[in-house]
């Protein structure tokens, strides 16, 4: 295997520091130029039924970190050992083990969460972008590399679906985190000034109109084109 | 060596069992968390049939417990409306009675918890009657409690649950919007049917002067009909002890 040959080679050059450019560029390349949801299009469908308030979103973002960072770990420890015939089946049964985990920590300490987002957290098994980077960096990458590359990609997730959240309940619902800011805005200009909320954007296709427009900003100011 | 079926085959025992542990460990580890947890999520649910859920939200677990305590009374009946203290040699409390299990049950089998609202510390200055309400929805179990004032007509207000209606349209009826739409209406007719509370179809039509319609929610007909169904059935249940409630205030209020 080429990777593991490649892998040799640097083994043998002196020790790589802990954050050298081509690491930090593991974890910064994935926030915007390879960004999993704006320019892969990969885990749109969490990315759409968690957004409607910041506080489910910021879990689900966190969730997503842990299991991708630590599958990513977990796969890379072993991926010298894993039969390739079986590698699928290993993959989902760490990340499914994983995902179970952070869904039976949220049962424990934040019921109230763990009640709102039961499905989607369960469904962190089929967000494409774990088991993307589980196949496209972790099998082939040593375990500290592979956690960076974990990290940069949740986080890239983790950002543009804060983003959508952020704009949708501050639409929506008229607040950011819970925090009433249309009222409070209302309140400074007297009673007669009243914003109003969208409806559009608490159902899911309010989430279809931000995305679309954060691709849009995004790629007029990379130049990022589609072939 | 690696792509041999034997390793393949020792590769995934060892990995399946290694899972396995980690999994039945943590579950272990945190089940009596979880069961705290969810004790006190059906205190919530309960009290959410009476109090506003802004004012549970704001509560810590310590206070949702205090408030429960000196707030909430509870007693199990059966379908005759006749207090039952235990079965099967058991001490029944109403807290413990899974009603989803008893569901499953004939109906003439089933315990029926009730629980009672009461003043703060006062149990006989009853402010409403509790009832839990279990049934089916579109996809699974919906559940529920509805509050009934002490006329045992007028609903006080209502709590639902569900376990995988579709979320932004059957799962709506968790909002307070939708709940809060049962307040002040009536279960039974001038001639003392028992008729529930019929949500509609279609959603945005006042129904503010029909005592039992409330307005419905759009794109979760079939999840309205079965909160419909729910609300009916269960309160058919519970028929025998309303009566004796509703004859015994009838006979305080001469």
């Amino acid at each position: 295997m080429s990777a593991e040959t490649l892998e040799k080679a640097i083994e043998k050059k002196p020790a790589e520091a802990l954050l050298s450019k081509r690491r930090k560029k593991l974890v910064t390349d994935p926030l915007v130029d390879e960004n999993p949801i704006t320019i892969q299009v990969l885990g749109i469908c969490s990315a759409l039924a968690v957004t409607t308030q910041m506080k489910p979103t910021l879990v689900m973002a966190i969730s997503v970190i842990f299991v991708v960072a630590m599958s990513n770990f977990v796969i890379s420890v072993m991926r010298n050992t894993i039969p390739s015939r079986v590698r699928i089946i290993v993959q989902l049964a760490v990340v499914a083990t994983l995902v179970t985990l952070v869904s039976e920590v949220l049962k424990a300490f934040a019921y109230d969460m763990y009640k709102e987002l039961s499905v989607f957290v369960g469904l962190i098994i089929t967000n494409c972008i774990v088991m993307g980077r589980l196949e496209a960096f972790a099998l082939g990458n040593k375990p500290y590399d592979s956690v960076l590359d974990g990290l940069g990609s949740a986080l890239g997730y983790s950002w543009i679906i804060l983003a959508v959240a952020f704009f949708r309940e501050l639409w929506g619902s008229g607040s950011v985190f819970g925090i009433p800011v249309f009222d409070t805005i209302s309140g400074i200009f007297g009673p007669d000034f009243k914003l109003a909320t969208n409806g559009l954007m608490v159902s899911p296709v309010g989430a279809f109109i931000i995305l679309g427009l954060i691709i849009w900003v995004q790629r007029t100011k990379t130049g990022y084109v589609e072939h | 060596m690696q792509q041999s079926n034997a390793y393949i085959i020792t590769f995934s025992v060892i990995l399946t069992v290694v899972l396995g542990l980690l999994l039945s460990g943590t579950a272990q580890l945190l089940g009596p968390r979880q069961q705290e947890a969810i004790a006190l999520d059906k205190k919530k649910q309960i009290l959410g049939a009476v109090i506003s859920g802004d004012e549970i939200a704001a509560m810590s677990p310590q206070e949702v417990n205090d408030y429960y305590g000196s707030h909430i009374g509870a007693t199990v009946v059966d379908i005759n409306g006749k207090e039952v203290t235990e079965q099967g040699g058991v001490a029944v409390s109403a807290e413990n009675v899974d009603v989803a299990k008893n569901y499953k049950k004939p109906a003439e089998e089933r315990l029926y918890p009730v629980f009672i609202y009461h003043e703060e510390g006062d149990a006989s200055a009853v402010k409403s009657y509790i009832l839990p309400l279990y049934g089916a929805g579109l996809w699974d179990a919906i559940w529920g409690y509805l509050a009934l004032d002490t006329d045992m007509n007028t609903v006080g207000g209502v709590t639902f649950a569900h376990a995988g209606e579709t979320p932004g349209l059957g799962a709506r009826i968790t909002t307070p919007e939708v709940q809060a739409r049962y307040q002040g209406k009536e279960i039974f007719d001038d001639s003392g049917e028992l008729i529930g509370v019929q949500m509609q179809k279609g959603e945005g039509k006042d129904y503010s002067s029909e005592p039992h319609k409330i307005d419905g929610m759009s794109g979760a007909t079939i999840t309205g009909t079965g909160v419909n169904n729910m609300v009916k059935n269960y309160l058919s249940h519970y028929k025998a002890y309303i009566e004796s409630k509703k004859s015994s205030s009838a006979v305080a209020a001469l």
